[in-house]
């Protein structure tokens, strides 16, 4: 019974990895797909509320709630084959791929196969960048946007400092700023 | 001592990065091409491209690929763990005092205050990653190559995985 959990845990999100593209927050229709739909493991409420719980941490999402949802079900066991089931076969035939063609990376076309990704790459995260400012202006209205995208960007561009203190001290603001506790939010408050 | 500073590479994106892997991508940059100095930014998007050329979680093939490209196999589980295991578990362990969180405006709060600065990240990303492009294969071949690219993947939609092979074809034939 146990040993057919793992089995299917490992099926479940050994097919997340290899058919999700663009990064894990694309995934999570899949993961819902083989974890609510498929194999009836929780309910899509269920389902909701540990996406939400993982938002509330930083880190990749996939991956978190491969780990959290393989542990729910079967344990600690469950936990790592999950994990290990979506990213492994992916980080395997990564680095098979980059390190056979660092063996020729002298051979000129190897050269200008690399230089051919690099502007695709650009627009890539230029489309990515549109998006971030995009949801920035939309979440904290144009003055908010503009005053934090060009305060950030003389912090850490002209400053020079560490783009990880600047991340902690938002985040760290975000935190203690009053107007989250005290008086009701429209929405209605429910943190406590 | 390397191991280490894989572990320390990969672990502040991971536990900084709100909003899932695509918002730890700057990060990583950060840590491994001007902290480390393990690449240049050309190479940072040789396999960030083949990281979107391939399935699954972005953030975690990056980890085990330049984890395993500074240290070998126990780099490449260092980079891995240091960037799944502290949220994964977070999540595992403080699941009770999280759930009463999970719909907060405080961590609504956390992501959105964060973005403008990935955004920063990100945009000054690009911008390099265009420059050293532009003195590597010269202006016309770049933006040429780079209006194909947002004509076919942001208007056309085209799946970026096509785009990036026909985009390593013909690097390989015109530009090698």
């Amino acid at each position: 019974m146990r040993k057919n959990q793992l089995v299917q845990l490992f099926l479940a999100f050994f097919r997340v990895g290899m058919l999700g593209y663009g990064g894990g927050p694309s995934s999570i229709p899949l993961v819902h797909g083989e974890v609510v739909d498929r194999y009836r493991w929780m309910g899509s409420e269920e389902f909701g509320d540990i996406l939400a719980i993982g938002n509330t941490l930083p880190g990749p999402i996939a991956t978190k709630m491969a780990g959290y949802i393989g542990y729910r079900i079967a344990g600690l066991a469950g936990s790592l084959i999950s994990v290990l089931a979506l990213i492994l076969p992916t980080i395997v035939l990564m680095i098979l791929l980059l390190t056979s063609l660092s063996a020729y990376k002298d051979q000129p076309w190897v050269q200008g196969l690399s230089a051919g990704v690099v502007p695709v790459v650009c627009v890539l995260l230029a489309d990515l960048t549109w998006q971030f400012v995009k949801r920035s202006w939309l979440d904290l209205g144009l003055l908010g946007s503009v005053v934090l995208i060009g305060a950030s960007l003389i912090v850490i561009s002209w400053l020079g400092v560490h783009p990880a203190i600047v991340i902690a001290l938002l985040l760290g603001f975000a935190l203690i700023k009053p107007g989250y506790n005290g008086s009701p939010t429209p929405e209605g408050s429910d943190e406590g | 001592m390397i191991y280490l500073q894989v572990f320390l590479a990969f672990f502040v994106p991971g536990i900084l990065g709100y909003g899932g892997g695509p918002s730890t991508i700057p990060l990583v940059e950060y840590e491994v091409v001007s902290r480390y100095g393990w690449m240049t930014v050309s190479e940072f998007a040789e396999i960030l491209a083949l990281g979107n050329a391939l399935p699954g979680p972005i953030a975690t093939k990056m980890a085990g690929f330049i984890g395993y490209q500074q240290a070998g196999i126990l780099g490449s589980a260092i980079g891995v763990f240091a960037t799944v295991a502290p949220s994964m578990a977070a999540m595992i362990l403080l699941l009770g005092i999280l759930m009463r969180y999970r719909n907060s405006p405080r961590v609504r709060a956390m992501t959105m205050l964060i973005r403008p600065a990935i955004a920063v990240l990100l945009g000054v990303l690009t911008f390099r990653m265009f420059r050293g492009s532009y003195l590597d294969v010269g202006a016309i071949q770049t933006f040429g190559m780079a209006a194909v690219a947002f004509l076919l993947m942001v208007w056309r939609r085209v799946h970026p995985a096509y785009v990036i092979v026909g985009a390593m074809v013909y690097g390989a034939v015109v530009l090698g």
